[in-house]
């Protein structure tokens, strides 16, 4: 299966995988947090190493973002997981369509019959109901919502 | 906007959104955009934190750049009256990185269940699930994994300015 991914075949040493790891732990909310982090990953690590190389991760894209990760629906926002079935000829001009969407948080292709997974996240939950909406009368497609239910679990970590 | 962020909190959430500064001190950074008080971004994040409007602070990493290629969203039909037990012990399993109910759309999609798993090769992934398969045992009645080929776009949350 070819993958497009946006990162490219990356190399990281040592001090680059310590980082990753260390970086999705909690980072510290004191006045130089990145000097904190440079003595916890060790290795000679200064604080202008960690910055850098950080700087670097997100450059090659090894890293999609950096920094607080907010839980839209604590800000009484909602987020919904939705699908659409698209005609493969169609693929990119509908991904084009959805994808310009500011409410589309992130975009997945995916094999099978319900080829396009995207999240919606709006500041109100009635704005999910015109996200979806917009999608539906510029697509001409309708939209599949999974809307979470129960939330089991989530920890976005993995290990470098 | 809800009465559920102050106005500092919106001001804040939507300096960091992006992400937060790569200098030295980020917090004095983002205190001077403000127009605060350094020790007030601390301890707003640190109430943000507490409350769970943050999740956490730190880094989102690319799965396909840390050789993880093989990113599955299992799918699983659990019956109704299990399936919180079961979804419970599905997202305690250690690869389990995000695990859901949601509902079914009859007659396309029959599976209540979402759980991601990733692996660095595809037996990886395909071993995480049977492994899911063999918890959920007759409580499931069908499955798929839906592989992502693609990344098609990766902003996370942008709220308006």
């Amino acid at each position: 299966m070819a993958h497009e991914t946006g990162a490219g075949d990356v190399t990281l040493d040592v001090a680059d995988r310590a980082l990753v790891n260390a970086l999705q732990g909690g980072f510290p909310l004191c006045d130089e947090p990145y000097r904190a982090i440079a003595e916890t990953v060790g290795l000679g690590l200064t604080e202008a190493d960690v910055l850098n190389r950080l700087r670097s991760l997100l450059d090659r894209k090894v890293l999609t973002r950096f920094g607080p990760m907010y839980q839209v629906e604590r800000m009484g926002g909602a987020f919904v997981l939705a699908a659409l079935k698209v005609p493969e000829p169609e693929y990119e001009r509908i991904a084009g369509i959805v994808n310009a969407l500011p409410e589309v948080a992130h975009n997945y292709r995916r094999e099978h019959a319900l080829n396009m997974w995207f999240v919606l996240a709006t500041e109100q939950p009635e704005g999910i109901a015109a996200a979806i909406a917009k999608i539906e009368a510029a697509t001409g497609l309708p939209v599949f919502a999974f809307p979470k239910e129960r939330e089991y679990f989530v920890e976005m970590k993995l290990h470098a | 906007m809800p009465d559920a962020i102050e106005d500092l909190d919106r001001r804040l959430i939507i300096a960091t959104q992006a992400g937060l500064p790569l200098v030295p001190r980020p917090y004095h950074a983002l205190a001077e955009q403000l127009g605060i008080a350094p020790a007030d971004v601390q301890a707003r994040l640190a109430v943000m934190l507490a409350t769970g409007v943050i999740r956490r602070i730190g880094a989102v990493p690319n799965h396909y750049a840390l050789g993880y290629r093989h990113n599955g969203m299992t799918v699983w039909d659990v019956a109704d009256d299990r399936i919180d037990a079961l979804g419970a012990q599905v997202g305690a399993l250690p690869f389990v990185t995000h695990c859901y109910r949601r509902p079914r759309r009859l007659p396309d999609w029959p599976y209540n269940l979402f759980a991601m798993v990733h692996g660095r090769d595809h037996s990886e992934a395909e071993a995480h699930a049977a492994e899911i398969a063999r918890l959920l045992g007759d409580a499931c009645r069908s499955s798929d994994i839906l592989y992502s080929s693609r990344i098609l776009k990766k902003t996370g949350l942008r709220i308006a300015g």
